[in-house]
Order: structure tokens, then sequence, then C-alpha cells
């Protein structure tokens, strides 16, 4: 068997804001055509982690690496990596007061896929199909990006974005949260319809098991601290959800002091 | 009079787009400064009637008796040479109704700037002015049958000095303000239009000014006058060559709207930044009327604008939308002014300034109903965004309601780009430059909805220029 190049590969990361440290090494791989779930308390540094693999400007990387199919992502600014196929759905969509969805949308698909794929009746019919698959109604397309947004309307709208933008490495930071029963069904399939049998591969951040039941996730890790405490099957979510995260804690103050 | 003396131009262009200067072959050109004589020379020149020559020098009188604002920014005002500038320069013997019998070189500057090609797609008419004379103007056939009057203002004096005699500083007496007296003083130029009883003009008609000499001094003087139940839509841009030295605009546009008439008059200034930009506009409504302003300031060194409606009939109705940028080196001081003096009269402001690299930008309103106008509505929202810590942002609202069944609405904030916001956009694809753009397009956008499409596209254009290179 020829050893395949990870789709995500996460080394020994740290990294923070400013003098404070958030997290404190983290390792992760992900494969091609895998999708991997991210767990933890509130804080532990989850959107932290996301954010670093998109970019954000704020976090600063004290050591360790973030690789792209074998590509160094750090070296790149945020735009860069989305145009490498990165994509984040982001835990607090921001609003753009002025800037249309539509237009939005065009200009997006446009920078990140290329002039052709954001013209013409094909583009549009993507975009109608994406949009009904959401049930998100036409009239969205002339109102300002998550302004006055619904929590769940935002949810929808960025896996409407990550529809339209098939991006290699999908980043889910929390997109189950605040979406009703149908919309994380809807969400579930799209991961699952543009994940599994592909070379592309998601990363799911959550704090319900629910959606990894649609899913059926690779691996699951639990964050805290700043660090990965535990990974496993589908099976660790469910205990997760019975026992809180205690145990956890319990279970790496002992193997720290071993 | 005297012969140009052609002084080479140090230019800074930079990113100004129109920012390129021809070469300047003027016709007739007069001495710097103004004199009484000055003035009694430019009105012989166009063989104006005695009564006009009269108001001329009795504007003048007032315009060096009258001190400067004290408010404002005086200091910049202070700076204004008036010794130092050329009121009268002609750089073609005609205004001619083809593009083909333009002067060559003029004509290559409006092809450059987009002019005739915008003629042919979406314009009922237009009129282009270089220096002091309107260069070009032509209107649609058909409009010029339904007895619709478009003419630059000199020949509308000339072909119809009963009408222009009647309206002229009816609405912006010459005692106004020092500026609007010297714009009286001096005029030349500007726009002359009669709508007759009901007659819709379905596009917009336009103007185009553009200043080429150095040291110029631009005064053109609009008159628009919608009779019963008519509506028209003026649309004027304005350009520049970049020099070191500055020129003054000092326009006085006047609005009549009689009864049931409407009336939206839409700017897009982006004089380059050596120029002074001290404009009187101002409109009064009849019953029933509707006077819009959609102002846009991009360019010039200092704006002082605050278009203004009269609301004199019941039931009429005033919107001024305005939007502002200052840059390096710019101050954007505008606003408007709007006063209810009859019942049932309502009005809206909306004013948005973005300023940027030590720009400074003021909004300066001033809403007022008198004590007999009565069930008034008045709103008025302002918002800036900042989009660096050098730069400045003021507001000067006043409101003075002497009626109390005036019901008013006033709202101001402002804002600054967030990271978040910026971040959001990166991750889709966007370089921070664009990204920046977006938003402050974004932010303009309830101004620039209100644009032809055309007019839209260049501002977005010109928005997404100015935020290029802001990124340290
Ligand atoms: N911009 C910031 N400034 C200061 N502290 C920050 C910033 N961003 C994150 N932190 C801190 O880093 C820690 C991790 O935050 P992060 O947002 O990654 O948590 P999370 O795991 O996503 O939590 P949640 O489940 O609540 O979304 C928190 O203690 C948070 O306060
Ligand atoms: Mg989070």
């Amino acid at each position: 068997m020829g050893q395949v190049t990870p789709l995500l590969e996460i080394r020994n990361l740290h990294a923070g804001i400013g003098e404070s440290p958030i997290l404190k090494g983290i390792d992760l791989v992900i494969n091609p055509g895998e999708i991997h779930a991210i767990m933890g308390r509130n804080g532990s540094g989850k959107t932290t982690t996301a954010n670093i693999i998109m970019g954000h400007p704020d976090y600063e990387v004290e050591q360790g690496d973030v690789l792209l199919s074998g590509e160094d992502l750090l070296e790149l600014e945020p735009w860069e990596r989305a145009r490498s196929g990165v994509f984040l759905s982001f835990q607090y969509p921001q609003a753009i007061p002025g800037l249309q969805v539509g237009n939005f949308l065009r200009k997006s698909v446009s920078s990140i896929k290329g002039d052709e794929a954001a013209k013409g009746a094909e583009f549009r019919s993507t975009l109608k199909d994406a949009m009904k698959a959401l049930d998100i109604p036409r009239s969205f397309l002339s109102r300002y990006v998550n302004d006055g947004f619904s929590g769940g309307e935002k949810k929808r709208f960025e896996i409407l974005q990550l529809l339209l933008l098939k991006p290699k490495l999908a980043v889910l930071d929390e997109t189950d949260s605040g979406l009703d029963i149908d919309g994380i069904r809807t969400v579930a399939a799209g991961v699952n319809s543009a994940v599994r049998g592909t070379s592309t591969g998601a990363l799911i951040i959550t704090h319900y098991s629910r959606i990894l039941e649609h899913v059926r996730p690779d691996r699951i890790h639990v964050l805290m601290g700043g660090r990965i405490v535990a990974s496993g099957g589908p099976e660790l979510a469910i205990k997760l959800e019975e026992k809180g995260y205690e145990w956890l804690e319990v279970k790496s103050k002992a193997e720290g002091c071993a | 009079m005297c012969v140009t003396v052609n002084r080479e131009a140090r230019e800074a262009v930079g990113d100004y787009k129109a920012g390129w200067h021809d070469p300047e072959n003027s016709t007739i050109r007069f001495d710097f400064g103004l004199s009484e004589e000055v003035v009694r020379e430019i009105s012989a020149l166009k063989g104006e009637p005695g009564w006009m020559t009269e108001t001329r020098v009795k504007a003048y009188r007032h315009f060096v008796e009258r001190p400067m604002p004290t408010w404002g920014n005086t200091h910049v005002l202070e700076d204004i040479d008036f010794d130092g500038i050329c009121y009268y320069l002609r750089s073609s013997d005609a205004t001619e109704k083809e593009w083909e019998d333009v002067p060559e070189d003029i004509r290559n500057t409006f092809d450059r700037l987009g002019i005739p090609e915008a003629e042919q797609k979406w314009l009922s008419g237009v009129t282009a002015q270089y220096e002091s004379e309107a260069v070009y103007h032509s209107i649609r056939e058909d409009l010029e049958k339904q007895g619709v009057i478009f003419l630059d203002m000199d020949s509308g004096l000339r072909e119809h000095p009963d009408i222009v005699r009647k309206w002229f500083c009816s609405v912006v007496p010459l005692t106004d303000n020092k500026f609007a007296a010297l714009n009286t003083a001096v005029w030349s130029g500007g726009s002359f239009i009669y709508i007759p009883k009901g007659v819709h003009v379905e596009m917009p008609v336009q103007a185009y000014f553009r200043i080429n000499a150095k040291n110029m001094g631009q005064f053109e003087r609009t008159l628009i006058i919608a009779d019963e139940g008519s509506s028209v839509h003026y649309v004027e841009g304005c350009t520049a060559p970049t020099y070191s030295t500055d020129s003054l605009h000092s326009a006085v546009v006047e609005l009549i709207a009689l009864p049931g008439a409407h009336i939206r008059y839409s700017t897009v200034q982006n004089w380059s930044t050596n120029v002074y930009n001290l404009v009187t506009k101002r409109g009064i409504a009849h019953e029933k009327a509707k006077i819009e302003w959609v102002d846009g300031n991009i360019g010039s060194k200092l704006t002082m604008k605050y278009p203004a409606v009269i609301l004199k009939g019941e039931g009429s109705h005033a919107e001024v939308i305005s939007v502002a940028y200052s840059g390096e080196g710019q101050h954007q001081d505008a606003g408007a002014k709007i006063h209810h003096l009859a019942s049932n009269t309502t009005s809206k402001i909306l004013s948005k300034s973005i300023s940027k690299n030590g720009g400074r930008g003021s909004y300066r309103g001033l809403v007022k109903v008198s004590p007999k106008a009565k069930n008034c509505k008045l709103n008025v929202v302002c918002d800036a965004l900042i989009l660096d810590e050098q730069s400045r942002s003021d507001t000067y609202p006043t409101m003075e309601v002497a009626n109390p069944t005036a019901r008013c609405e006033h709202e101001a904030s402002v804002s600054k780009v967030s990271d978040n916001q910026l971040f959001y956009l990166m991750s889709r694809g966007h370089s921070e430059e664009e990204a920046l753009a977006m938003i402050v397009n974004g932010f303009f956008e309830p101004f620039t909805r209100e644009l032809p499409m055309e007019y839209a596209v260049e501002l977005n254009q010109l928005m997404a220029l100015e935020m290029e290179g802001s990124i340290g």
C-alpha cells in the first residue's frame, strides 16, 4: 500500500493571542475522503483551531505546522488558502450591511473557482438547486450578507457557500448549533455527498452527537485546554453525551502525572 | 485679457483616474484676479441684457463686502487666493450639437471620460462644460417637440430671457452667502432646464463639468424649473486634472418644483484633490411637489455643500441622500438643509461618510419647522465609517422645531471596519483590499442604489481604487 499524502496535517501546533497561549500542541491528520469531528468544552480552543487553519490574522502560531496536501498553509494569506481549497463555516458569521447576497456569492465563486464558474446559466442553476436544497428563499439573493438573518438562516447560508465553493477541506465550526432538525439533516447530507467517495475532507466542530449520527465521522477528537486528550470512533460521542467531559479530565490528569 | 502663460504643470496624479490634463488651448483667457471691470467684461463678452450685468455687479459688491464664513474649515478657506484665480476661460468658440464639431482635444477628453458613449445608451440629453463654457449640447428630439428646454445657461438667457429673469436668484438670493455672491457675479455655463406641464422625462439628462486649466475658477449656474405635474432626473459629474496649485469650483443650483412636480438631482463629484468645491444648491417645492438631492462627494480638497429644500407648498416632500469620502488631505463638509414652511410636509436626510488616511468628514444639517407648519415628518440618519485612527468624523445636526405636531426621528452612528468582517470576506477568497472595498461599497449602497446603474458601477470602481494600497 502506497503512502497517501494527508489532506490536512497539523503537527505540534502551539498558538495563541498575544502572550496568552491557547493551543498547546495539537496533532491531527485527516486523509482524503475522511470526516473528522472535534468536540470539547466551551473555551477549549476549537474555534481557535478552525481560525488558524483559515489564517485569522489575530492568532500567532508559535510552533508547529499546518499542511494542506503537503503544502505549508501557514505561509498563505486567508484568501490564498480559500483559493487553495480551504473553507470555514463560521460559528459566528459576520454581517456585511449593504453587500447583497447574490453579488457576494458570485464574487466569491469567481475569486475562488475562477471567472468562468461564476458566469452564465450553469452557475445560476447550481445556485438555484443549492438554495432549494437548503430551503433558502430566492428573496435572500437581494438581502445583505448575514444582515438581520436568524441564527439558523446564517448557518444555512454558510452551507450554501460550502455547496457553491466545493472546497477540498471544509471546516464546520458549530454549524449545527442553532439549526433545526431538518437543517441538521440537510447539512449532514451536504457534507456526506461532498466528501464521501471523493478526495475531499471535512472537520466538524460540534457540541452534539446528533449531527454525528447523520455524518458518521471516521474519527472524533476531544479538545481540552488546548490539547487533544482523546480520540476515537463514533462511540466516543455517545459516551461524552452520557458522561460529560469530567472523566476525561481525570484521565488526562492521571496521564499527565504518569 | 491676456495670452496664456503656459507654465509647466507639476502633476501628482496618483490613483486619480481623471487626473490627466490636456494642453491648454484657450481662445479667450482673463487675467488672474477679480474686479468690477472683470465682471462687466464677462457680461459684455456674453452680450447680456443690462439687468443681468447689474445683477452681476451688485453680487460682486456683496462678495467683496461679505466676510468669509466663520464656520466649517475656516483654516483651509483662508488659503483661497482669490487673486490667483482665472475667472473666465474659453477654449472653444461655440457650443456644438455634434461631437464631431467639438475641438478635437476637448472631444478626446470627454471621450476618455465616456460621455458620448453614455449619451447614446441611456441619456435624454447631454451638456458638456469645459472651463467656463459649454462646448457640447444636445437633447433628444422627441423631448424638444414636447417643449422641453434643455440648454446651457448662457443660451438659456439669450433664448428665454423672460423665464430666466423671473426665476434667476429667486431661490438663492445673491446675498445668500459669499460664494453664491461670487458665482452670481462671474457665472458662466451651467444648465437651464424647463419641463412643461405634465411632461415626464423618462431618461436622465446629464451635465458633465471638466476643469482642465490650472488655477481656474469654474462658476456654473444651473436653473431647473419643473412645471406642474412634470418630472425630470438631472445627473451631473465633475472631474479635473491634478495640479499642485488650487482651482475653485463654486456653483449655484436653483430648482423650482411647481405643484405636483418631481425633480431629482444627482451628483457624483470627483474633483481632483486640489479643487475647492463650494457650492450652493437649493430647491423650492410647491404643493405636493418632490425634490430629491442625491449627492456623492468623492473628490476635492475642501467641499462645503449642503443641498437645501424649502418645502413651501402643502404636502411637499424633500429628500437628501448623500455620501462623502475623505481621503488624505481632504475635508468633506457636507450635509443638508430643509425648511418645512407648510403643513403635512415630509423630509428625509440620509448622510453617509467615510474617512481614511487622515481625511475628515463632517455632517452639518439643519432641519427647521415653522410655527405654522402642522403635522410635518422629519427623518435624519447619519452614519460614519472611519477606516483608521488618523481619520476623523464629526456631526453637527440641528433641528429647530417650532410646531409641536411635528414627528422627528434622528439616528446617528459611527462605526469602524472590524477585523472579523474582513476575515470573513477574506476567507471567501477576497484579498484584504477587495474585502475592504466590499465593506465600503456596502456602506454606500443605500446611496448607490439611488443612482443610475452606470453611475453606481462607476462609483463602486472609484471606491475600490481608493481602497487600493490602503492596507499597510
Ligand atoms: N480574540 C481573542 N482574544 C482573547 N482571547 C481569545 C480570543 N479568541 C479566543 N480567545 C480565548 O481562547 C480560548 C479558546 O477560545 P475558542 O473560541 O477557541 O473556544 P471554543 O472551543 O471554540 O469554545 P466554544 O465552544 O464556546 O465555541 C478561550 O478562553 C477564549 O476566551
Ligand atoms: Mg467556538
